[in-house]
């Protein structure tokens, strides 16, 4: 096509062609945007403002200002859940962990070790629901697989789901047992892309055993540990199902985690303002490991140009 | 071309037109249990064998996504009728004008006269907004060998006798109280029944509407009787690991005797334990107090959003009639409230009919009766109070601090 074709179709110097490079980028990411708007931020702008109010998900609502925040800094079971939060983003960090030991261990050729990983994987195929009913059974005081062990033993295991004391570390061990499968993954894939090469060199230097991994093989798999971290974390903050299934946050209260109290407050205690504080609470938590998050991202990026 | 074109548009609406017609009555319920579907089913069948020009739409609901759902449905796009409950959990949505007043098919079936003991769970302010098709009793559900075994020869009437037999299933090696409280409700049952034979109908009518003090001291005596029973090894351990059914294998494996709950745990026995299975109700604490029993209650309601009111109303009338109320409540191992219709030939239902018939007034029950947000702070408390009967004032204190917080400070 020349330009003798159509002499008076189109100025060269077009304002789409002059702005190319900022207009083709908005019009692709636009319907994405248009989507994550709708879908995401306009539900967080309308919890963040609910959160104001006091309703009970139908009839009147009833603006109360910071009524919802002050009630929740005055409620016991809120700082409880927010403990137990804490106490499920340390011990999950023990999933990464694991994992990768998990993964080392797996990571030889060995006739059927195929079979093997996929059943150190299968956890994480199978529903969270499942697990936590599978571990349920597991902690039955009377009627459990550890309860029928221990009995001959003359041992006799302390009601975990029961107890106050307890209830939060059984369900956090549950919740550990799919996310090291989820990590070992992780970490199996970073090993394939270990550079034989530099582990041959570093053998023939003399390094083996605990000083080989962590000076050779981890720094290589600092993708995935990255990776293997940022997915505990947010699994750890938004962990839920596997209270709903295990304990319904009981006894009473003691092993609730925020997500489970926010849902707990909406649909049982019809508190849909109340429930909105705690998600947002719960959201701002989250902010503040997404921004540190994207800054590491960014600052790996510009580090390996 | 342009004729053909024309005929079928014409077809077309037509089609339109005599679906409009046709009289579609949407039904949503919660009742997914296999007794309570089958019943249901049943009911629908036989309705629209009677009016075969009704064509019944039924979706099928399971209970915690109904509690849900209903929210959503009841203000936008509302079915002709919903299933749910009498007392304070009806009134929460009478109240923002969501259930639609049915007090003209009472007064022309004249259920006042046929349904006695469910007028004043169905009414708000002397209006009636739903028509209950059955209700049940709670009591004792018991194994009689195991009593025999430990020599019990007579199910206790009184306090005194109650906590002798208990003394005694201990003494053979045997828990008397299997309870699970992992789904909390299981609690509020005996906390309903203490408060009812202690101090009456009246005040307990008055506490879960928010008007008393959980600090009273007749409530602190209603948990120093039940700590008699704490206390004593009553119930079995660990009762906060178990949901209701959970709990149930105590009583299969003869380790525990009894277990204070509703009739649908009936078909949970197996066969060879059910038929040692007796039922017996709450025995009385305190002479003085007449007998007031929690028996909740299961209707049918219209939303004021429905759109074909007048075939629910077609519904409600059939629901009402005694030989439906026989044939449902039947399937249900529950009461039919139409004192017409006749009880199921089964001891527990029998039983359950006996006790029920001769209260002097009935509550629903206390997740009922209360506010939701109350109700789960309180059975919360109900809870730890089981495994931690030193720790009551704080727990009232809490409890009294979310009744204060709905309903005011007194």
């Amino acid at each position: 096509m020349t330009d003798i074709a159509f002499p008076a179709a189109r100025p060269r110097n077009s304002f789409f062609r002059r702005n190319r490079l900022v207009i083709m980028p908005l019009l692709f990411i636009a319907p994405a945007f248009g989507m994550f708007s709708l879908f995401v931020i306009y539900p967080i702008a309308q919890s963040i403002a609910l959160s104001f109010i006091e309703w009970q998900g139908i009839g009147p609502k009833k603006w109360i200002g910071f009524q919802n925040y002050i009630m929740l800094f005055n409620d016991p079971v809120f700082w409880k859940s927010l403990v137990n939060n804490i106490y499920w983003l340390v011990l999950f960090l023990l999933a990464p962990v694991i994992g990768l030991f998990v993964a080392l261990y797996l990571n030889q050729k060995v006739f059927g070790i195929r079979l093997i990983k996929s059943l150190f994987f299968f956890p994480f195929v199978v529903s969270q629901v499942v697990v936590g009913l599978v571990f349920t059974w597991f902690y039955d005081p009377a009627f459990g697989l550890i309860a029928t062990i221990l009995k001959p033993l003359g041992l006799q295991l302390p009601s975990i789901l029961a107890s106050e004391d307890w209830a939060t570390f059984g369900v956090i061990t549950a919740g550990l047992w799919p996310q090291t499968a989820y990590c070992m993954i992780l970490y199996l894939t970073g090993l394939n892309s270990v550079n034989p090469e530099m582990v041959e060199a570093a053998r023939l230097d003399g390094a083996k055993g605990w000083n080989l991994l962590v000076k050779i093989v981890l720094p290589q798999l600092r993708a995935a540990t990255f990776i293997a971290i940022v997915v505990t974390v947010i699994g750890a903050l938004r962990s839920f199902d596997l209270v709903a299934i295990m304990t319904e946050g009981g006894p009473y209260n003691s092993s609730n985690v925020l997500a489970f109290y926010m849902y707990d407050n909406a649909i049982f205690r019809y508190r849909v303002g109340y429930a909105a504080a705690i998600a947002t609470i719960l959201f701002l938590i989250m902010d503040i490991y997404i921004v540190w998050f994207l800054m590491r991202l960014l600052k790996n990026e510009k580090g390996t140009r | 071309m342009k004729q053909l074109k024309r005929l079928l548009l014409a077809t077309a609406l037509t089609a339109i037109a005599t679906t409009g017609f046709a009289r579609d009555l949407v039904i949503n319920a919660n009742t997914s249990d296999p007794a309570q579907k089958l019943a249901m089913e049943n009911l629908i069948n036989d309705f629209e064998a009677a009016y075969p020009d009704v064509d019944v739409k039924f979706n099928l609901y399971d209970h915690e996504a109904f509690k849900v759902a209903m929210r959503n449905f009841l203000t936008s796009d509302a079915p002709d009728l919903i299933t749910w409950n009498a007392g304070n959990r009806m009134k929460v949505f009478v109240d923002l004008g969501l259930f639609e007043d049915v007090s003209d098919v009472w007064e022309s079936e004249n259920l006042y006269e046929k349904m006695p003991a469910v007028v004043g769970a169905s009414s708000v302010d002397g209006k009636q907004y739903g028509v209950p098709y059955a209700y049940y009793a709670w009591g004792f559900y018991y194994r009689k060998d195991l009593f025999e075994k430990a020599g019990i020869t007579q199910t206790p009437t009184n306090w005194e006798e109650f906590k002798t037999m208990g003394e005694q299933l201990k003494t053979a090696g045997i828990t008397p109280v299997t309870i699970g409280t992992k789904n909390l409700w299981p609690s509020a049952g005996w906390f309903d029944f203490l408060n009812l034979r202690i101090n009456g109908v009246d005040f307990h009518a008055e506490l879960m509407d928010g008007q008393v003090k959980y600090t009273d001291d007749r409530v602190k005596k209603v948990f120093a009787t039940w700590a008699e029973l704490v206390e004593g090894d009553f119930f079995v351990k660990n009762h906060p690991a178990y949901s209701f059914q959970e709990a149930l294998p105590f009583m299969n494996q003869g380790d525990a005797a009894m277990y204070l709950l509703a009739p649908f745990i009936v078909s949970m026995f197996p066969e060879d334990v059910r038929k040692n299975v007796e039922w017996f109700p709450f025995p009385i604490i305190d002479e003085s107090v007449g007998i007031y029993e929690d028996a909740p209650t299961d209707s049918f309601h219209i939303p004021v959003n429905a759109k074909n009111k007048e075939d629910a109303r077609l519904f409600l009338r059939f629901v009402a009639q005694a030989d439906v109320q026989t044939k449902t409540a039947g399937t249900l191992d529950m009461l039919p409230p139409n004192i017409n219709a006749t009880v199921k030939d089964d001891r527990f239902a029998k039983g359950g009919f006996a006790q029920l018939s001769r209260a002097s007034g009935i509550m629903q029950f206390y997740d009922r009766d209360t506010d939701p947000a109350l109700a789960k702070v309180g059975m919360q408390g109900f809870q730890e109070f089981m495994q931690n009967p030193d720790r009551i004032d704080d727990i009232l204190a809490r409890i009294e601090a979310e009744r204060e917080r709905i309903y005011g400070a007194l």
